[in-house]
């Protein structure tokens, strides 16, 4: 078997490019313990109005005692349910969304505050928003869900960190 | 070889089916960006209509025109340049026709709205049963393709004791057994879920599973369409070109890379998806960024193949031999154009493919500009460039006009680089994926707005490309007298090769290992902890 002199450099430049990719996304993951959301944990979506966390009067924002803050959210056809809530910024956000009937995908544009609502299981996404997004924001749908997908949007304002600077 | 012995009816047939839908599906695309940037009203403007429209279109090009286009440039390769009749004509000639039932029985749901579910299909929308029945057709008449490449090369192996297979049936072959791993998620998914919930015979789905297999399937199926465009640049285009290929086993090596690497790593779709652990999704992002290799080599080769031929006519200094290049001869010109667009697109999906950049991406328009440009720029210019390679050999007659084929090939190129961009960047800017309309009442939507105009020029572009392919394939030009295939030479004659190069047996007990380590455990947790199905939904 016959390899070009040129072509091994090649290969071994094309090894070293991959090689340092790769550690750079491990180290970005396992360093800053950045994951994407993945917590494996299943629900009973048809029973989300009568039972457990996802009933109507648990959604929305709550303070947690360390400070942080955790917002439940009912993904339906067609909006995100509160339809309006208020979250500080640069305070540790826990969100934990579930879908009450088909597959959703949820987003706030230009941040990483993104994950797909998977009917039997419940979503959550860990994140920070930044001060220099102070304002009203949409949450977008971005998984086809229906014939009104369109139209499926909520609104997040995010207001200065409590005790603010 | 006669005509007949090198399946060219059969092969003729293939591609006709393909690029017929091909043609359809390209109107419905440009109704889509009209639709979608604002500019119709009435009764083409409405969510049923976008849908349906985009379900088709989705289904027709990324099912339709790839299988069709595998099958028949397959069949023609594996019997010129193994010099040998097909395995089972019989057989091969059913394949095609339960592919072309199959798509048949989806196209009723299709176009009268019963399966507006994008061509992903995911539960728990649901759609008419045909829907699913037709789509699985449609891939096991591709598995009788697969059959008969790795019959032929096992046929010819047998009478060629110890000889390297010749590298386009090594490609064809290494393509149809990725093709028959690859297939086996969505077949998971076809018959144990969605065929028998769409019947009423399951109540509940567990859309979690589904996703799961259906991951399995939907990244290597890239590289089953993306494959012959990889094979005609190794074995078709360094001879066009009028040169030598670079090195024979490193297209081997490619091969193999892309067969054993691109099944067992396809959870990077699901980066954004609950119901698998973070670990799984880290170790396919591995996989998926080691998948980069087979590219990055087949990059270096198919160049220094167009060096050699640039030089041999005369090109001098580091550039002076791209100018020298034959950019008259189409396929010459499509692989430099794919080349270009594979450079952007694998920029794009390197992001993609981040384990933590791609939640600013994931299912923004962003993804559809990425898989438009590797797809439909990349692979798709190569079927229209190796189509017209291959014309004059299949029908018999030279194509009419030099000129308008030549045309047709920039156009497509600017076209989709016209619609790709500034989708690439709408979906920085947040425009989501997969809308029919953009009602969000923020300022964010202002910004996209001239973003949408260029979509609806690239798509206008493209449409007139594709007009031109549909006449340059049709004009009849003057009989010719080129009858032969001419594969590429080596630069190095391979005089002798190891069996791993040579053969596949060692590569499957690979793949799964690959498989089973990767997928095993993320398949058996659904069936380990308590979950819940869902019942169906109409859109």
């Amino acid at each position: 078997m016959h390899v070009d002199a040129t072509e091994k450099k090649w290969l071994y430049i094309s090894i070293a490019m991959t090689a340092f990719i790769i550690g750079l996304l491990a180290f970005h993951a396992i360093g800053n313990n950045m994951h994407p959301p993945s917590n494996v944990e299943p629900i009973n979506s048809d029973r989300l109005h009568v039972e457990g966390e996802f009933m109507e009067d648990n959604l929305g924002v709550k303070e947690m005692p360390d400070g942080s803050v955790e917002v439940r959210m009912v993904a339906a056809r067609y909006g995100f349910y509160p339809q309006e809530i208020e979250v500080p910024a640069e305070t540790p956000v826990k969100f934990r969304i579930a879908s009450a009937d088909v597959l959703h995908g949820f987003h706030v544009p230009y941040t990483n505050l993104a994950t797909m609502v998977v009917p039997g299981y419940v979503s959550e996404v860990n994140t920070e928003l930044p001060a220099a997004g102070v304002g009203t924001h949409p949450m977008l749908c971005n998984e086809y869900c229906g014939l009104g997908h369109d139209h499926m949007w909520s609104k997040i304002t995010i207001v200065p960190a409590r005790g603010g600077q | 070889m006669t005509n007949s012995d090198k399946a060219a009816g059969l092969s003729l047939a293939n591609l006709t089916v393909a690029f017929t839908f091909f043609a359809v599906a390209i109107v419905l695309g440009v109704f889509q960006v009209a639709e979608r940037a604002g500019l119709l009203s009435g009764m083409l403007d409405t969510p049923e209509m976008y849908f349906a429209s985009v379900s088709t279109h989705g289904v027709l090009m990324a099912y339709v025109l790839t299988t069709f286009c595998v099958m028949g440039f397959g069949y023609y390769t594996a019997t010129t340049g193994l010099k040998q009749a097909l395995w089972n004509k019989k057989l091969a000639w059913i394949g095609f026709w339960v592919c072309l039932t199959g798509v048949l029985m989806a196209a009723f749901p299709l176009l009268t709205g019963q399966a507006s579910v994008l061509f992903t299909f995911y539960p728990p929308l649901q759609a008419h049963p045909l829907f699913y029945i037709g789509a699985t057709l449609l891939v096991a008449g591709s598995w009788f393709w697969c059959l008969q490449m790795i019959m032929m090369t096992l046929t010819w192996k047998k009478n060629n004791p110890g000889e390297a297979v010749p590298l386009v049936q090594f490609g064809n072959t290494a393509n149809a057994i990725m093709w028959l791993w690859t297939s086996l998620g969505v077949a998971a998914e076809m018959l144990f879920q969605l065929i028998p919930w769409s019947l009423g015979l399951l109540e509940t789905i567990d859309v979690g599973l589904a996703r799961v297999f259906f991951s399995w399937t939907l990244h290597a199926i890239v590289y089953f369409w993306l494959f012959p465009a990889y094979i005609a640049m190794y074995t078709l285009l360094p001879k066009a070109a009028g040169g030598k290929l670079f090195s024979d086993e490193m297209g081997r090596v490619s091969f193999v890379m892309l067969l054993v690497i691109s099944v067992p790593i396809g959870m990077h779709h699901l980066y954004m998806d609950p119901q698998v652990g973070a670990g799984w999704k880290f170790l396919h992002m591995l996989g998926t960024m080691a998948v980069m290799m087979p590219t990055l080599l087949t990059g270096f080769t198919v160049i220094a193949s167009l060096e050699i031929a640039g030089r041999l006519r005369g090109g001098k200094g580091l550039f002076g031999w791209i100018a020298a290049l034959d950019w008259k001869n189409p396929l010459v010109l499509a692989s430099i154009l794919a080349l270009l667009m594979l450079t952007f697109g694998g920029f794009g999906g390197a992001i993609n493919a981040s384990y933590a950049m791609n939640s600013m991406v994931h299912n923004t328009q962003w993804v559809t500009g990425h898989f438009h440009l590797i797809f439909a720029g990349t692979v798709v210019i190569l079927y229209f460039g190796t189509a017209y390679h291959l014309w004059p050999q299949l029908t018999g007659r030279e194509l009419a006009s030099a000129g308008m084929v030549r045309l047709q090939l920039w156009l497509w190129f600017i076209g989709m680089l016209v619609l790709t961009l500034p989708w690439h960047y709408l979906g920085i800017l947040g425009q989501p994926r997969r809308v029919s309309s953009t009602p969000y009442d923020t300022e964010l939507v202002a910004a996209w707005g001239p973003y949408e105009i260029a979509m609806v020029i690239g798509g206008l572009i493209l449409l007139l490309s594709t007009l031109m392919l549909v006449l340059n394939l049709l004009r009849k030009g003057a009989t010719s007298s080129n009858t032969e295939v001419e594969y590429a030479e080596p630069v190095h004659p391979v005089m002798s090769i190891p069996k791993l190069l040579n053969g596949f047996a060692f590569w499957n007990v690979v793949i799964l290992v690959y498989m089973i380590s990767s997928y095993g455990y993320p398949i058996a947790q659904f069936f380990m902890m308590d979950t819940y199905g869902t019942i169906p939904w109409g859109i």
